[in-house]
């Protein structure tokens, strides 16, 4: 807690780049990397050190949280807004230009239907975003000297290996040492570079949802990808209807401002099918075979890689893989996000191991790049994506390096 | 004789043993029973595992994929997963609540009297079961009380 005392006097002039840089000040500080982590701009919320803090101002991943700690995202939310708009304006035009000649010469079942895959869509897409995808803590100081001690004893005059194997259903699976998160991964957990945190499950990073998609949320992502696939074949489907429908009974389409409203929304469904519905496809497959995106990528499981090499986590049946994968149980998240934080909370070794506001931000350049360890780059998978996003790995290595700049 | 109150007047952190997670089956959650050699001389082996395959167990039932968590998975996306505004999950059911009440109980009644404290695992991400080994401050030597590290079991 001293740390974060230190943090204010130090470095004033951040916190007011911060909190206009913020998308809105209702929403309080992007818990992000250096000083900002604990403290809060005066001047956007109002409150000062006497109310007690929630674990989620001090977080140490690049998150943004909403709504006190409710609503969990990535720190760039551009694209789920663009997501949003997309979505809204296209069942917006849908409903008011489309639906009224609809119901009334076909069937009012329509635009009930359709009322009723916009809710399912809208509901999925915000439990996919706002949830906690199953972000891993970062380990405690004491945790993190213990596995250090763990480590060193079994190495010799070389820098002791950082991983460990595990045999799993019979496949060796090797464990990572995350640097930054100071933990050994567990299995399919990866580091997401995006958002600095090991998520457990990682599936990818998409921006499109402005989260990642992990274990906590992946049955949400599926269900929005499919339900809007459904929803765009809907809208698409129904707005070729009223358009033939029109032009039976007009001679020309383009007096009206309805049939321009009608090609936008044409236009929009005609590209959004091709890569939704595909991209429901692929995670059809991803889910049926119960592999993450993120290992389907790299591919871990397939048979090049050997011949005896197998998912060991597969329950070998189609059926049992979906069931398992969007009716398992839904775990608790891990971080505690509205916690109190207690005055003798253990602090995650990331806090502790800068030595003040100031200084802190080159310390953590400093730790990241030192000894070519750079968990951003070379550690993990976090550059994977969406394989429909035009993200690509190259393009989200740029993205750490310009945060630790500023 | 000695209580969770006792040991926070009484007794200083000496150590802390973390139990690793065993992931020979998978991602489930289970922890190694090994015994860990600081604890030799703290605690009796079948005590220490006994406590170790009943969290297992416990975690084993929370994920266990059956009857009952289809029905909840089904009844939650027909719901739009609403339903979750109103009742808790199966496993936060199990996870945070039985499993508290279960290491208070265990820490109250075996562990606190040798001196020892578990931390529950969700405390700690679920990676280590953290138990934390104490020493009596004084001069009374051997005989050691229990205390509350860092506010484990307020939730």
């Amino acid at each position: 807690m001293s740390q974060i005392q230190h943090a204010v006097p130090d470095a004033p002039i951040r916190y007011t780049q911060i909190c206009t840089r913020s998308s809105s000040c209702s929403s309080p500080q992007t818990s992000s990397s250096a000083a900002a982590a604990g403290t809060e701009p005066p001047s956007c919320t109002g409150h000062r050190g006497r109310t007690p803090r929630r674990k989620w101002q001090v977080f140490p991943g690049r998150n943004r949280f909403y709504c006190d700690g409710r609503v969990m995202m990535a720190r760039q939310t551009g694209v789920f807004y663009l997501t949003l708009v997309l979505i809204l304006l296209t069942s917006g035009l849908f409903f008011a230009f489309d639906c009224p000649y609809l119901a009334s010469n076909l069937s009012p079942a329509i635009p009930a239907v359709g009322a009723v895959l916009f809710v399912f869509v809208m509901g999925m897409l915000f439990r996919a975003s706002f949830s906690d995808p199953g972000v891993l803590p970062r380990a405690t100081p004491d945790e993190a000297a213990d596995l250090e001690r763990q480590i060193d004893s079994t190495g010799c005059s070389k820098p002791p290996p950082r991983t460990r194997e595990v045999l799993i259903n019979g496949q060796t699976v090797k464990l990572k040492y995350c640097f930054t998160c100071k933990i050994f991964r567990p299995p399919r957990a990866s580091h997401c570079s995006l958002c600095d945190n090991c998520v457990e499950r990682f599936d990818h990073h998409c921006p499109w949802v402005g989260n990642c998609v992990g274990r906590r949320n992946y049955r949400f992502f599926y269900l929005f990808i499919l339900s809007l696939s459904f929803l765009t074949i809907f809208i698409f489907a129904f707005v070729i209807t009223h358009v033939q429908l029109i032009s039976l009974e007009i001679s020309s389409m383009f007096d009206s401002f309805t049939p321009r409203c009608t090609i936008l929304e044409v236009v929009v469904c005609f590209f959004s099918v091709w890569s939704i519905v595909g991209l429901s496809g692929f995670h059809t497959y991803l889910i049926s075979s119960n592999q993450t995106t993120n290992e389907d990528i790299k591919g871990t499981w397939s048979k090049k890689e050997g011949k005896d090499n197998y998912n060991p986590y597969s329950y070998g049946n189609v059926l049992t893989n979906c069931c398992a994968a969007l009716c398992g149980p839904l775990p608790p998240s891990l971080i505690d996000r509205r916690g109190l934080i207690q005055a003798d909370t253990p602090q995650t070794a990331h806090q502790s191991n800068g030595t003040g506001g100031g200084s802190y931000a080159p310390t953590q350049l400093h730790s990241h790049m030192v000894g070519g360890y750079h968990p951003g780059w070379l550690q993990h998978g976090g550059g994977t994506s969406c394989q429909f996003c035009c993200f690509h790995a190259a393009k989200i290595s740029f993205v750490p390096l310009t945060f630790y700049i500023y | 004789f000695h209580n969770l109150q006792e040991l926070r007047h009484s007794a200083s952190l000496a150590n802390k043993v973390f139990i690793q997670r065993d992931y020979s089956e998978g991602t489930t959650c289970k922890f190694q029973t090994k015994f860990p050699s600081e604890l030799e001389s703290r605690i009796e082996l079948t005590l220490f595992e006994e406590t170790v395959k009943t969290l297992n167990n416990f975690y084993a039932e929370a994920e266990k994929i059956g009857g009952q968590s289809y029905l909840e998975g089904c009844l939650a996306c027909a719901t739009a997963y609403l339903i979750f505004l109103c009742m808790e999950t199966r496993y936060e059911k199990q996870v945070l609540k039985k499993i508290a009440k279960y290491i208070q109980e265990q820490n109250e009644k075996i562990y606190a009297p040798r001196g020892l404290l578990i931390t529950d695992p969700i405390e700690r991400g679920m990676r280590v079961i953290e138990i934390s080994i104490y020493e009596d401050r004084g001069s009374s030597g051997s005989s050691s009380g229990s205390s509350s590290v860092s506010g484990s079991t307020a939730r």
